[in-house]
């Protein structure tokens, strides 16, 4: 009866500390969920992604193109309704430091910002851009960043597609809402294509991906397979999936981001480990009196264990 | 004073007892050769400089250290032959200890504290409730039994460990500078006390002080130094 007392009423002598430990734990806790949601959130970027999007690429390797022609095919497939080319340019503006990257593609001029409606362009810009074959829409992020303004010439020098390119700006185009990312710039696929035609005849007419467009956005894998079927046992065989996986394909080789993410849980969870046994050796050291007293009254070591060990649990 | 000293039984016989510490790979040596002996009834005020040996002392009388050498006989029994955990039963059955800090337990109130050595006894509920009462007026707490240690004074507190020190009739009590820690005033309650369990009850103390009015109280003065004992006048004598 008096062990359990002693017990009892020390646990509730250090209200502080045993209100200290919790906040302690708690943190510790929500930190370990923070983390979690951080993975989370590092899968969420694609859920902008539009549902009513799919991307076709050769199924052998992104690094590979689709013929061009393949656009009117997968156009005429059952529940498609837009398709437009999309190239990656991957070119150098000023040097290669990472303030200054920013990802320009290649696309269709022509409905390329149809596709994409959390793009917000300027009716009157969005014309200059189809018009100018050099003309290229920037983003708002972009824009601002480098204070780059429409009439603006912004020089990039190739490296998939080598040579000095040169481009003007025609536009600004702003985000929808916060989860839309204006960091890119777009310009004609036709230009690149004119001048692969010039220079490298070999490397004309190919386009990296395609972006589709459907209607109904539950049908999506069932187009997908439609579209891939369209393409079997051909040149360049598709692989055709949603947006969202595209990018989630992506984001599979930060795989080694989201291992450091997972070892700091890890970490965590050992911190945690220490506040409690801290706490439990705190208590432990300074009550050393307390067992000393007890011990010396004839308490038996094992009582004064069993309190240790009652006290700290 | 009390008058008859006369055929007074030894209670502890100190012989050639020595004890040292070991730190690291180094003896320390802190008691040397001690021989003693202090008679039933016997108030001992046990003196010295700091860090000559006097707690080590009194822990090996009150049984929680063992010695290297030499026998220390308490009523007769040799306990530097007991085990631990004999040493712990007997230690309930035959040491009073009184600390200069009191050490009550603070989540305990002062009845329960007096009655803690009284759990290792065979002592129905009732009996304990009779004693502990007894021992709380006697130390002149009667009206603070409920009260926890956080809300008595030092001298309070000592009063409460005191009668801790009693409660179950001791063969001897062992106390380390129990008046360190107070103010004059309190410290002579305390040493009267002492006094009188000692004149009136036969109580056999000893106790370690700096302080030369608790010395006062004694009968006799050991002096330790160096760990080795020197002889002194006794104040009664
Ligand atoms: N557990 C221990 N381990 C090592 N050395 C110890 C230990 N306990 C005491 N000593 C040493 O033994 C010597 C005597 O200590 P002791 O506590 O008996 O002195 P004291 O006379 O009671 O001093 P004070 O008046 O300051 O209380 C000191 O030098 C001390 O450092
Ligand atoms: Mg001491």
């Amino acid at each position: 009866m008096y062990y359990l007392r002693l017990v009892f009423k020390n646990i509730f002598r250090h209200k502080l500390r045993s209100f200290l430990t919790l906040v302690g734990l708690v943190v510790a806790i929500l930190a370990f969920g923070l983390l979690q949601t951080v993975v989370n959130a590092w899968y969420a970027g694609s859920d902008m992604a539009s549902a009513q999007r799919l991307i076709a690429r050769n199924a052998v390797s992104l690094v590979f193109p689709l013929p061009k022609y393949y656009r009117d095919r997968i156009k005429a497939i059952d529940g498609v309704t837009a398709v437009a080319a999309s190239n990656w340019f991957g070119g150098i503006y000023k040097d290669m430091t990472p303030a200054n990257f920013f990802a320009q593609f290649g696309v269709d001029h022509e409905n390329f910002f149809d596709l994409y409606p959390e793009f917000r362009t300027n009716p009157e810009e969005l014309l200059a851009f189809k018009k100018d074959r050099r003309g290229v829409m920037v983003g708002r992020l972009l824009a601002d960043q480098h204070g780059f303004k429409v009439g603006d010439v912004i020089p990039v020098k190739g490296t998939i597609y080598p040579g000095n390119w040169e481009f003007v700006v025609r536009g600004v185009y702003e985000p929808a809402d916060d989860t839309t990312i204006t960091r890119q710039l777009y310009f004609h696929w036709d230009y690149l294509n004119e001048e692969m035609r010039a220079r490298t005849p070999r490397r004309a007419e190919q386009v990296g991906v395609f972006v589709v467009q459907i209607a109904d956005g539950s049908r999506a894998a069932e187009i997908s397979q439609a579209i891939d079927r369209e393409f079997r046992n051909s040149l360049a065989e598709t692989l055709t999936e949603t947006e969202k996986a595209f990018q989630l394909s992506f984001i599979a080789q930060t795989e080694t981001i989201i291992m450091a993410i997972r070892i700091v849980s890890f970490v965590v969870i050992l911190i945690i480990f220490a506040v409690v046994a801290n706490t439990m050796a705190m208590t432990a050291r300074e009550r050393l009196a307390e067992y000393a007293t007890l011990k010396a009254l004839g308490f038996g070591p094992a009582f004064v264990a069993a309190l240790i060990l009652g006290e700290s649990s | 004073m009390s008058a008859a000293p006369a055929p007074a039984r030894p209670i502890v016989e100190i012989t050639r007892l020595a004890k040292g510490y070991r730190r690291g790979d180094q003896d320390v040596p802190v008691l040397f050769d001690i021989s003693l002996v202090i008679p039933e009834g016997d108030f001992i005020a046990l003196m010295g400089p700091s860090g000559s040996g006097k707690s080590t002392l009194l822990n090996l009388i009150a049984g929680i250290d063992k010695p290297d050498a030499g026998e220390l006989l308490v009523d007769g029994e040799d306990i530097t032959q007991l085990s631990e955990a004999q040493l712990a039963d007997w230690r309930a059955a035959h040491v009073g200890f009184i600390f200069q800090f009191y050490n009550l337990m603070p989540v305990l109130d002062a009845f329960e504290n007096v009655e803690l050595p009284l759990l290792l006894t065979s002592l129905s509920r009732r009996e304990r409730r009779e004693r502990v009462e007894t021992a709380l007026s006697l130390v002149g707490l009667a009206d603070r039994m409920e009260h926890y240690p956080n809300e008595l004074s030092g001298g309070q507190q000592q009063r409460v460990a005191i009668a801790r020190a009693f409660i179950s009739d001791p063969t001897i009590i062992v106390a380390d500078e129990p008046t360190g820690d107070l103010d004059r005033k309190s410290a002579g309650e305390i040493l009267g006390l002492l006094r009188r369990f000692n004149e009136e009850m036969g109580k056999t103390i000893i106790m370690v002080t700096h302080d030369w009015h608790a010395v006062e109280s004694a009968r006799h003065v050991v002096h330790l130094e160096k760990g080795e004992l020197v002889d002194a006048p006794a104040p009664h004598a």
